[in-house]
């Protein structure tokens, strides 16, 4: 909510707090939160529902149609396959995560490393970016085969995560660092800011927002480069990542356990996806509109 | 307050102007052959219609805008260049850092100086309780009224006691109850901080109210046509705001600015 409303700009004016006129909006809104309130509430129940309805219906089917388990495992026995599997499935969890959160490390210093250089030199940008481009253009799951020759598993598997990863993060610090007031710009010109100065103090804080934007998209898209890696190099008979026991599973016809690797990748994504917007909120909510109205 | 008479407001020259131009890329003359002489501790208003180069007049005086030709000379001490703070320029908005405290708000201009943080404070302190915000450092922009906005702008601008203050239309995006009370409390801080102040409006009553010199200018190209003596005494207040003097002032002011368009249109 702001405060910028015209009827007590002047009230603010003489130095006082604008309680009487938050007190008046409180008792006005009192039947707009409540419907806000009911809003919040089917938002996280109405997803709920549909997941339960489905997950009965698909129980239910596999159940009375007598389907086995290698064509599609029931909801049930997947859920038992991920707590019977679950020793294997967590060292796979780990490594597919470490290599992710390696990935996207190297993504945000490397996007955003790259973002400031290009920025304080045209030069660099003109020589550089549209490798960039190509880099981002060309389809990851391509280059990982090229990848997994030249250089050893692990490492290939951290360069595909970091190649996905981090083209959002330059391109996005890039416009950030470009969008500046251009009336600050020039307060800290009458004031004699020096180039560090500038990037430090006008250029990086407003581009927070746009630099945040970007790592919550490099997040989702470095687990997707690490499974896109650990499957080019899961076919060619190495690797422990979840993605690999994925493709190793669908060899030995394990369904269940398919599901059960698949099912713990997409909660990776939601948890990665929430912490980021987590810290996007905590970044930004004193200041920035996003995370006014949105919250987490 | 003591009383400021007509002698104290045409002090010794601070600024001269001379044979000022600027063109810009597109072709439009912004101002052409602009001569101004600023005085020590006057409040000045350069009064014209949108697009007669006003603000860009500004931008020159405070190194912002390069002009094409001309010279501007600086009286007493040395020539300001840009990261000398001999200047405050408040703009049109109130410009602030919206994901800094008003309390860091103010303290940019000696942060940029590398002023350490526990010797700005004091000062910070000073400029925002002149300004009635003492209680709001911890406040950030976003959560405060357009006015207030303002006098964080201003507090930011005096923090480093400019010789001249520059104002670019400050007051024109706020409503009127809003704009009034910062018209005096601007008078107020002009008197008991001696600084000079170079206003720029497109308001006649505005011009009226707080300037002891207004400058009337041309549009397109921006050159000056009239001068107008204010010379009603200080402190001024409401008294003066519905005085039949203040009414008589508007009146000539704004046929100078008539005339004003008239030549410009007339070019």
């Amino acid at each position: 909510m702001s405060a910028d409303g015209p009827i007590f700009a002047a009230g603010i004016d003489g130095g006082q707090p604008p309680q009487a006129a938050v007190a008046r909006r409180r008792v006005g809104n009192r039947s707009r939160s409540l419907h806000e309130r009911r809003d919040r509430v089917l938002r996280f129940a109405l997803p709920i529902a549909v997941l339960v309805a489905g997950l009965a219906i698909w129980e239910a089917v596999v159940r009375t149609e007598r389907i086995p388990p290698y064509v599609l495992p029931a909801p049930g026995l997947i859920l038992r396959t991920l707590v019977n599997d679950w020793t294997l499935l967590w060292q796979s969890l780990v490594v597919t995560l470490l290599t992710t959160v390696e990935g996207f490390l190297l993504a945000a210093i490397g996007g955003v490393g790259l973002a400031i250089v290009f920025n304080q030199s045209p030069l660099v940008e003109y020589s550089l970016y549209p490798y960039a481009v190509i880099l981002q253009v060309t389809p990851i799951v391509a280059i990982a085969p090229l990848l997994l020759i030249y250089l050893p598993q692990q490492a290939a598997v951290l360069a595909c995560a970091w190649i996905v990863a981090f083209f959002p993060v330059l391109a996005n610090t890039t416009l950030g660092l470009n969008s500046i007031d251009r009336n600050l710009a020039d307060l800290f010109t009458l004031y004699g800011a020096t180039r560090g100065q500038r990037l430090w103090n006008l250029k990086l804080p407003s581009a927070l927002p746009y630099i945040l934007g970007g790592l919550r998209i490099a997040g989702g898209l470095s687990l997707i480069g690490a499974v896109v890696a650990e499957i080019a190099a899961g076919s060619a008979g190495a690797g422990s990542g979840l993605a690999y026991r994925i493709a190793e599973s669908g060899y030995r016809l394990n369904i269940p356990r398919m599901f059960a690797a698949l099912l713990l990748l997409s909660i990776t994504g939601i948890v990665i996806f929430y912490l980021l917007s987590l810290v996007n909120y905590f970044a930004l909510r004193r200041w920035h509109e996003s995370a006014l109205q949105a919250g987490v | 307050m003591s009383d400021r008479g007509k002698t104290e407001h045409s002090g010794p020259p601070l600024i001269l102007l001379r044979g000022v131009s600027k063109s810009f890329a597109n072709g439009i003359d912004a101002i052409a052959r602009l001569d101004l002489e600023v005085r020590h501790g006057e409040f000045l208003s350069l009064l014209g219609p949108s697009g007669c180069g006003k603000s860009t007049a500004l931008r020159i005086i405070a190194g912002l805008t390069e002009p094409s030709t001309g010279e501007i000379e600086w009286h007493g001490a040395a020539p300001a260049s840009a990261g000398e703070t001999r200047i405050g320029f408040v703009f049109q908005e109130p410009t602030l850092m919206p994901w800094a405290n008003i309390f860091d708000n103010v303290m940019l201009p000696l942060r940029l100086k590398r002023i350490p943080r526990t010797r700005a404070a004091d000062r910070v302190n000073v400029a925002l309780d002149r300004v009635g915000l003492q209680k709001f450092g911890g406040a950030y922009p976003r959560e405060l009224s357009g006015g207030m906005r303002m006098r964080v702008s201003i507090a930011r601008a005096l923090i480093t006691e400019p010789t001249l203050l520059l104002m670019d239309e400050p007051f024109a995006a706020l409503d009127e109850i809003t704009r009034f009370k910062l018209n005096n409390d601007l008078l107020e801080l002009w008197q008991s901080l001696h600084t000079t102040v170079m206003f720029v409006t497109h308001s006649v009553f505005e011009s009226v109210y707080l300037s002891s010199r207004i400058v009337v200018m041309t549009p397109r190209p921006g050159r000056v046509m009239t001068e107008l003596a204010i010379d009603a005494p200080y402190p001024r207040d409401r008294n003066f705001r519905t005085s039949a003097e203040y009414a008589a002032l508007c009146r000539r002011t704004s046929e100078a600015l008539e005339q004003a368009m008239q030549a410009g249109t007339a070019q």
